[in-house]
């Protein structure tokens, strides 16, 4: 066997252990400097957290401004609140009207409306339902969509999960006091909401109007289709508002992001991202 | 930096400490976060109220119990027969070519995230299922979510009951054959039954990873609010409850979250438990018998039987 | 527990013998096929993501920053962010485990102190991740005001590769035969100096094992990462950063139905990595049991 310092295996396991911290201690030399740079650097940008509605966008905002960095977190339109009255955020979204008690203190900033669009497979022979048709529908009351005009077949209703703004507004403007099927689908991202209901000819679901593509169609509601002038027109009945809330006086970095989301600039991508401009809307 | 031995001595306890303090923590941080939410709803309806409303202030949590619950018994209705089968095929039949081929290959493979799973159940097994005429529904429910389970269910389920079989003696198999007995007969009569509690470990522990699966079911199942019905019906678990609403929930909402945690880790302990009474009954056997394969087996199996548990898709009763 | 041998075989019929004979050739062959089914369906889902995903790994794709919230671009941010969140969670699991598995093989004998460590270590090991996410919020994220960052996600997966770091560590080192031991601390070295010097170097590829077995497990974490490290889509540049892990990527890309090129693109550099690592880890175990049974 050799001496206990000596032997092949101990060298070469002890080579590669050697070998193994080398690697790793370079990794973390290239790396940890970043972090000696640490939380000032990440704090002095711009935070903003909230809706996962608005997210996107806010995304999209924070990618073409040039004036500083800002950096978007989800959590929810009622987490957002919350992180700007606390400080964790310098921003908060909500894809909702605030609560009367959630209002004190903060200040709302309009920065685009956006509308809930209730859509349903492309080649779904339906295009329009009334109000209260939908509610039925999504209270199990109507349970096929020839009791609504189309094909003797099982309406699979989807609807996002508790807690989200966009379900809210869907529930205060639609539900009433009716409540959802317990067998509906759930889902917590618009975009995978989207995809189901393309996948599925007898989907029924609900989402910004921003994110519907091709493969679903919106339904008119009450014979109002949703689109830019009747969101801004506050004719169609599932429009909401998307909010910055910001606390107090906003600092300059702050202050700067939300003149420049508010902007001809910011309101031309907002338009591109499919919401509705804040300029076009009734005054 | 020479250390007195004593204060070496310390510091390990202190790292060997690690785990449990850990643990610790984590319970007591769920509980503190849940428990007074429990409390204020009460525990009896918390368990057992079949309405999960929490905007409105109401909790209850029976249809994820039973969500997790049907989705357990599905992934092992699917899985422990065939893992169990592998397991035999590999450990009794194969050539030790074909083993030392297929073994690192089910192993390997089973090191999928859980998420590429969970993926691959909605884009291929959520369509199929919907698209079948005799099936249909959604698509998303119990029976994909089963499916998907099970697959990943496996690879622990094959580990375990590998070593459990191959940890019974050659003297029982030989003894059978030599009263005349098929190598089917070998199997079930003798091999098997010898090999039992190992088996049933490595059932508890895919039970322990069904139940805590996230990501895979949270894709494929449906999350919808209800008890489930049939094998079509969508369905919600403790754990996808937890992922779906946390991100949005905030004050009693959250709390409530946080007391899906606690039922969910009182459920996963209990099973961890059992499992480790299970695991005891192997280690024993693998002790007492002397006359084992091989004069090395024994410790070349102990070691081999603690590795696979850590390996892949391993800790076993971990889901992410 | 002593079985018995089928009794039908003691009486040696020939129509049961026969029947016995049919059985066991449909057994063999179910169980066959069942084997090769399983190892089919694994290895369908592999080629079925490479298929799609892989073409579209490019170096661009590796190196490049995503576009439009990940439906073009590349990945490199997330690749980071893996890397940081597992350096952290490798770098605090590793001393803590190694020196638990130290302790346990070489300090002490089997006791009730030892038996609540081990049963703290395997309880640990099975609590799912979702839990782990659950805890890290409330208590890194929350309760130590560390925010959603890579320290929170990495102290968080820490927690979680430690059962296997001790593990696979205490195997390591009760594998090395006593005499190593011995024969140092018969040269003059002190209990500790024999065990770094002489112990630790011939288990350091059983640890080695642990530790790569660790990675793939944090590697692949996607649940604990969501509700620690949170979801920005920059590059990390220091501990209090937030970033968002490969998988963590995948899962929204799916969720949300941004992109399918570029999930299966992903999913595919995932695959590949967690099959990397599962075989160094692989090849390395099974060198390390050539060389002891040798």
């Amino acid at each position: 066997m050799g001496t206990v310092e000596s032997s092949p295996s101990v060298r070469a396991s002890r080579c590669r252990a050697a070998r193994f911290a080398r690697t790793f201690a370079c990794v973390l030399a290239v790396t940890l400097p970043g972090a000696c740079r640490q939380a000032d650097a990440a704090r002095s940008g711009v935070t903003l957290a909230g809706s996962t509605s608005v997210q996107p966008f806010a995304e999209r905002w924070a990618e073409e401004y040039t004036g500083g960095l800002v950096t978007v977190q989800s959590g929810g339109s009622t987490a957002g609140i919350k992180a700007v009255h606390d400080g964790t955020a310098q921003v908060g979204m909500s894809s909702r009207a605030l609560h009367p008690e959630e209002r004190t203190g903060l200040v709302e900033t309009v920065v685009a409306y956006d509308a809930v669009a209730v859509i349903v497979h492309a080649t779904n022979p339906v295009s329009s339902l009334s109000i209260a048709q939908l509610r039925a529908i999504y209270a199990g009351q109507l349970r096929f969509w020839s009791e609504v005009g189309g094909p003797h077949r099982p309406i699979t209703v989807i609807t996002r999960e508790e807690g989200s703004g966009t379900r809210e507004t869907f529930e205060h403007k639609v539900m009433g006091t009716s409540r959802i099927r317990t067998d509906a689908l759930v889902t917590a991202y618009q975009g995978g909401l989207r995809k189901m209901v393309a996948e599925d000819r007898d989907a029924i679901g609900y989402l910004s109007l921003s994110r519907v593509t091709a493969g679903t169609k919106p339904l008119a509601l009450d014979g109002i289709v949703p689109s830019e002038s009747s969101v801004a027109r506050a004719a169609y009945p599932l429009s909401r508002p998307f909010l910055f809330l910001t606390r107090g006086t906003p600092g300059d970095a702050t202050a700067a992001f939300l003149r420049y989301v508010t902007s001809t600039a910011g309101q031309a991508l907002a338009r591109e991202e499919g919401l509705v401009p804040i300029m076009t809307a009734a005054p | 930096m020479r250390l007195p031995e004593r204060v070496i001595e310390r510091m390990l306890l202190a790292a060997a400490l690690s785990s449990v303090a850990g643990l610790t923590l984590i319970a007591l941080y769920i509980a503190r976060e849940g428990l007074p939410v429990v409390f204020d709803a009460g525990v009896g309806t918390f368990l057992a109220s079949g309405t999960w409303a929490p905007t409105r202030g109401e909790y209850g949590l029976l249809p994820m119990i039973a969500g997790s619950a049907v989705l357990t018994v599905g992934a092992l209705a699917l899985g422990l027969p065939l893992g169990l089968g592998c397991a035999i095929t590999l450990a009794e039949l194969a050539p030790p070519r074909v083993r030392a081929i297929l073994k690192p290959t089910i192993e390997l493979l089973a090191g999928i995230p859980s998420v590429v799973y969970g993926f691959i159940g909605m884009e291929v097994l959520v369509p199929v299922i919907r698209d079948t005429p005799w099936l249909g529904g959604p698509g998303y429910s119990v029976l994909a979510a089963s499916i998907v389970l099970a697959v990943m269910v496996l690879p622990t389920v094959i580990g375990i009951s590998i070593d459990a079989i191959e940890a019974v003696p050659r003297t029982y198999r030989e003894g059978a054959r030599a009263l005349g007995a098929t190598q089917w007969q070998t199997i079930t009569g003798v091999v098997l039954p010898a090999a039992r509690s190992g088996i049933v470990a490595a059932a508890i522990l895919g039970m322990g990873r069904a139940v805590g699966e996230t990501m895979a079911v949270i894709m494929v199942a449906g999350n919808a609010v209800q008890l489930p019905g049939s094998l079509l019906d969508p369905v919600r678990t403790l754990t996808t409850n937890i992922a779906l609403e946390m991100g949005y929930a905030s004050g009693a909402h959250a709390q409530a979250l946080f007391a899906t945690g606690i039922v969910l880790f009182v459920i996963i302990m209990a099973l961890n438990a059992l499992a480790g009474l299970a695991r005891g009954q192997v280690r024993e056997r693998l002790r007492v018998t002397p006359d084992s394969r091989s004069g090395a087996a024994p410790k070349r199996k102990r070691r081999e039987r603690v590795v696979p548990d850590a390996r892949g898709p391993m800790p076993p009763l971990a889901g992410a | 527990m002593a079985p018995h041998p089928p009794a039908s075989a003691a009486t040696g019929e020939t129509s049961s013998t026969a029947a016995a004979r049919l059985m066991h050739r449909v057994a063999i062959t179910l169980l066959w096929s069942g084997t090769i089914g399983t190892v089919g369906i694994l290895v369908f889902m592999v080629l079925f993501v490479f298929v799609r995903g892989l073409p579209h790994v490019t170096p661009h794709f590796l190196l490049g920053a995503p576009e439009r919230a990940g439906a073009a671009g590349g990945i490199f941010p997330t690749i980071v962010a893996t890397l940081y969140v597992t350096a952290i969670g490798v770098f605090v699991a590793t001393p803590l485990g190694v020196g638990a598995a130290i302790h346990l093989a070489e300090y002490t004998r089997e006791g009730r102190l030892t038996r609540l460590i081990r049963s703290g270590t395997e309880s640990l090991a099975g609590i799912p991740s979702i839990i782990f996410g659950l805890f890290g919020f409330a208590f890194f994220v929350t309760q130590l005001g560390l925010g959603w960052s890579m320290l929170s996600g990495g102290l968080t997966l820490a927690l979680m590769i430690l059962p296997t770091i001790i593990r696979t560590s205490e195997e390591a080192l009760k594998a090395v035969p006593r005499e190593y031991r011995e024969v140092a601390q018969s040269l003059g070295a002190s209990k500790w100096q024999a065990i770094v010097r002489a112990v630790l170097p011939s288990a350091s590829p059983g640890i080695l094992t642990g530790v790569i077995l660790g990675v793939g497990r944090a590697v692949s974490e996607t649940a604990a990462l969501i509700f620690t490290m949170g979801v920005a889509l920059r590059v990390p540049t220091s501990l209090f950063d937030s970033g968002r892990s490969m998988s963590v990527h995948f899962y929204t890309l799916t969720m949300e139905g941004i992109s399918d090129t570029m999930a299966y693109a992903t999913a595919s550099v995932l695959v590949v990595t967690i099959l990397v690592i599962n075989s160094a880890a692989y090849a390395l175990l099974a060198h390390v049991t050539r060389q002891h049974r040798a």
